[in-house]
């Protein structure tokens, strides 16, 4: 374990987290909490050098959670959390990457950067707080919005179809993807460490619960009720296989849906720099200062 | 890379940009295709990694910007190209830069607007953009060439600006300096003074360090991701330590440290060049500036990009017919060279007037009767078809034998 440089000595969760700045904004019975702890715990399991992690968030509740974690971090422009990381990890492909998202920064405004960066299959990973609604800006529907429920901008009922944001990352051509729950705290740190330990580009969904927002205009007021709906509508992958479509009616999927071997974009770029005749050393191929 | 010799080379203004960002250091780009920027694309997709350095071509102008954001904060010297409907999407995260003080250089290659416009046409409708186009009162730094060898060396020192002020600087090229071609004798990289980000005086994990505490010039020591520091950037108004601020005296002085930075260095920054007569430099000939009063009959040009090479052509003949003219050319857009238009009104107080000639309807124009103040007239020529000026138009216009 490399114990974060705070000087206080401590490897628990809290010491990755910037505990001057709460109290937090999320309000009770918010899950984002959970998420975020999830993605600390997968950090620690992996013992990754909190001087080499990077988080990049866009802008929503999720977003937040970048100001919370004790790494450099930059909370960027409303969708673009992944082109920012991307810049940051060709620039130094040695980062641990990790981007911070919601449903809304993710698949509506920043659907293009979300697309493209599972085709290009460079090695970030994505962790989407998705809570089904904007919570940041009290309550609006998003692309997570379920079929019929009601938000501040549906005030009949939605009329839109959600995405399968896991088989739109697979579509893509992102090499590894998952979903977890907030309800299942220990399998979501177990998809985000596997989201880590995987070179190329890696999607991780966290269904999270938006109770001021998205539970009391759903008749889930409070945390618990959603919770308790994750729990009630999971259904673990391989037990999906063998379900038909009626059964799997309402319901959604968790677990690993992808976990393959391909070429990592900085890697193919690194063979682009050989390939064009750069031969001196220095790190990530940076040249010596000067020239 | 080729060594570069002491001979000439016949360079476009797109490759005079591409090779003076690697000389300045530049070794990240991102980008996405547009007219008349592309060839810096191009350029750069094949001399970048030459040098070690990293080319994307990223799937929107958005997402291009905010690459260039990251990858500076991850310590590499990086910069973006486009044009006009690429530097309006770019806009929001150009703000970014300016608010979280990352450095970066934007190319905006000025094709005629607005919208689509005429994409292959040079125009310079983008001058008030380059100044106001993100939201907010931010700083921005932009200069503007006027030929291939001024686009080397502008590119170079808008890097060195962007990386000692922590600031956005825009390169505002226009359609006809990228494309035309010049014989140009490039300066020997050892000839080429660079400019580096301030870096912290303490080290990583030392507990006074603070990511935006501003050093005697108002500018933060920038620490590279990845180095130890451990600390946040946010597009939100924020305290020294990079944490979100709530409004209020703090917020205040964060916007007003912004603009003193750039403001303090307002005299080195505004650069301009004089014609007049067989004089020509970055200064009035002796004397000249206290011709105050004996201005009747003086016309005194004020031009920038392509435009001015036909002013000057104009104002060089008409000089030797004996007409009494002079040439401001500004090199500098933003700080506006207010001293230099003042200059030039007294030139031109006494009866004379400022004619300034440009492709807009007048945005520097009234940049200049502002820093004037009433001194002398001030009359503008400009043309928004997409075509260059000709000198003859502005001789025309500076003797008034043009037909109505």
């Amino acid at each position: 374990m490399v114990a974060p440089e705070d000087g206080s000595g401590r490897t628990d969760v809290l010491s990755y987290l910037r505990v001057d700045r709460f109290p937090h904004l999320w309000c009770p019975g918010c899950g984002h909490g959970i998420v975020l702890g999830a993605l600390v715990r997968a950090i620690m399991r992996l013992e990754l050098d909190p001087r080499r992690v990077v988080v990049v968030s866009g802008i929503g509740c999720a977003a937040r959670a970048a100001g919370y974690l004790n790494f450099d971090g930059v909370h960027t422009t409303h969708g673009r959390a992944i082109a920012f990381a991307s810049g940051i990890k060709l620039a130094r492909p040695e980062l641990e990457v990790i981007v911070i998202t919601g449903d809304g920064d993710l698949a509506a405004i920043g659907g293009n950067h979300f697309v493209h960066a599972c085709r290009r299959n460079m090695g970030i990973t994505v962790v989407c707080f998705n809570n089904s609604i904007y919570g940041m800006t009290s309550g609006q529907y998003s692309p997570m919005t379920p079929y019929h429920a009601m938000a501040t901008t549906a005030p009949y009922g939605h009329i839109e179809r959600p995405f399968d944001l896991c088989a739109l990352a697979a579509g893509c051509g992102a090499t590894y993807v998952a979903r977890g729950a907030a309800y299942f705290p220990a399998r979501l740190a177990d998809y985000i460490a596997g989201g880590l330990r995987h070179k190329g580009f890696a999607f991780i969904e966290a269904v999270t619960q938006c109770p001021t927002y998205f539970g009391r205009r759903n008749k889930m007021p409070r945390g618990v009720d959603l919770l308790r709906w994750q729990k009630e509508r999971a259904v673990p992958v391989e037990r999906a296989a063998r379900m038909t479509p009626e059964e799997l009616e309402g319901k959604f999927t968790v677990g690993v849906f992808r976990d393959a071997e391909e070429l990592e974009y900085t890697e193919e770029y690194d063979r682009i720099i050989a390939l064009a005749g750069y031969r001196e050393g220095g790190e990530s191929g940076c040249p010596a200062p000067g020239r | 890379m080729p060594r570069r010799a002491d001979r000439p080379a016949l360079l476009q203004g797109n490759e005079a940009c591409a090779r003076g960002a690697v000389t300045a250091g530049v070794r990240f780009f991102a980008g996405y295709p547009i007219t008349p920027s592309s060839e810096i694309a191009e350029i750069l997709a094949r001399l970048l990694p030459q040098v070690g350095g990293k080319f994307i071509q990223m799937e929107d102008e958005i997402a291009s910007m905010a690459a260039v954001i990251g990858a500076s904060l991850a310590g590499r010297k990086a910069m973006t190209a486009t044009s006009g409907p690429g530097f309006s999407l770019k806009q929001e995260n150009i703000g970014y830069a300016a608010m979280a003080e990352v450095p970066c250089v934007i190319v905006n290659v000025q094709r005629a607007g607005p919208s689509t416009g005429l994409p292959t046409s040079p125009a310079q409708g983008d001058v008030m953009q380059a100044r106001w186009g993100t939201h907010g009162d931010h700083p921005v730094v932009v200069m503007c060439p006027s030929s291939v060898k001024e686009t080397y060396d502008l590119v170079i020192e808008c890097v060195n600006w962007s990386e000692v002020l922590r600031v956005p600087a825009v390169l505002l090229m226009d359609e006809v300096v990228a494309h035309m071609r010049e014989n140009v004798i490039l300066p020997r990289d050892d000839d080429v003074v660079i400019w580096d980000r301030p870096a912290p005086d303490l080290p990583p994990g030392h507990p006074d360090f603070l990511a935006y505490r501003p050093g005697p010039d108002d500018v933060p020591p920038m620490a590279r991701f990845g180095d130890g520091y451990r600390y946040h950037v946010t597009g939100l108004h924020h305290d020294e330590r990079g944490y979100p601020l709530h409004q209020g005296s703090k917020a205040e002085e964060l916007v007003r440290r912004l603009h003193r930075k750039v403001e303090r260095r307002r005299r080195e920054l505004t650069k301009v060049e004089w014609t007049v007569g067989e004089h020509s430099g970055p200064a009035l000939p002796e004397g000249l500036a206290e011709g105050r009063g004996r201005g009747a009959g003086r016309t005194v040009v004020v031009a920038y990009g392509a435009v001015a090479r036909s002013a000057e052509e104009a104002c060089r003949g008409l000089a030797a017919e004996g007409r009494d003219v002079a040439l401001l050319r500004l090199v500098t857009l933003w700080p506006f060279p207010d001293e230099a238009c003042r200059l030039a009104a007294g030139l031109a107080a006494g009866g004379g007037e400022i004619l300034v000639v440009e492709m807009n309807l007048g945005q520097v124009a009234r940049e200049v009767e502002r820093a004037v103040g009433g001194r002398c007239p001030v009359r503008h020529y400009g043309r928004v078809d997409g075509e260059l000026i000709t000198p003859a138009e502005i001789a025309a216009e500076i003797t008034g034998q043009r037909g109505s």
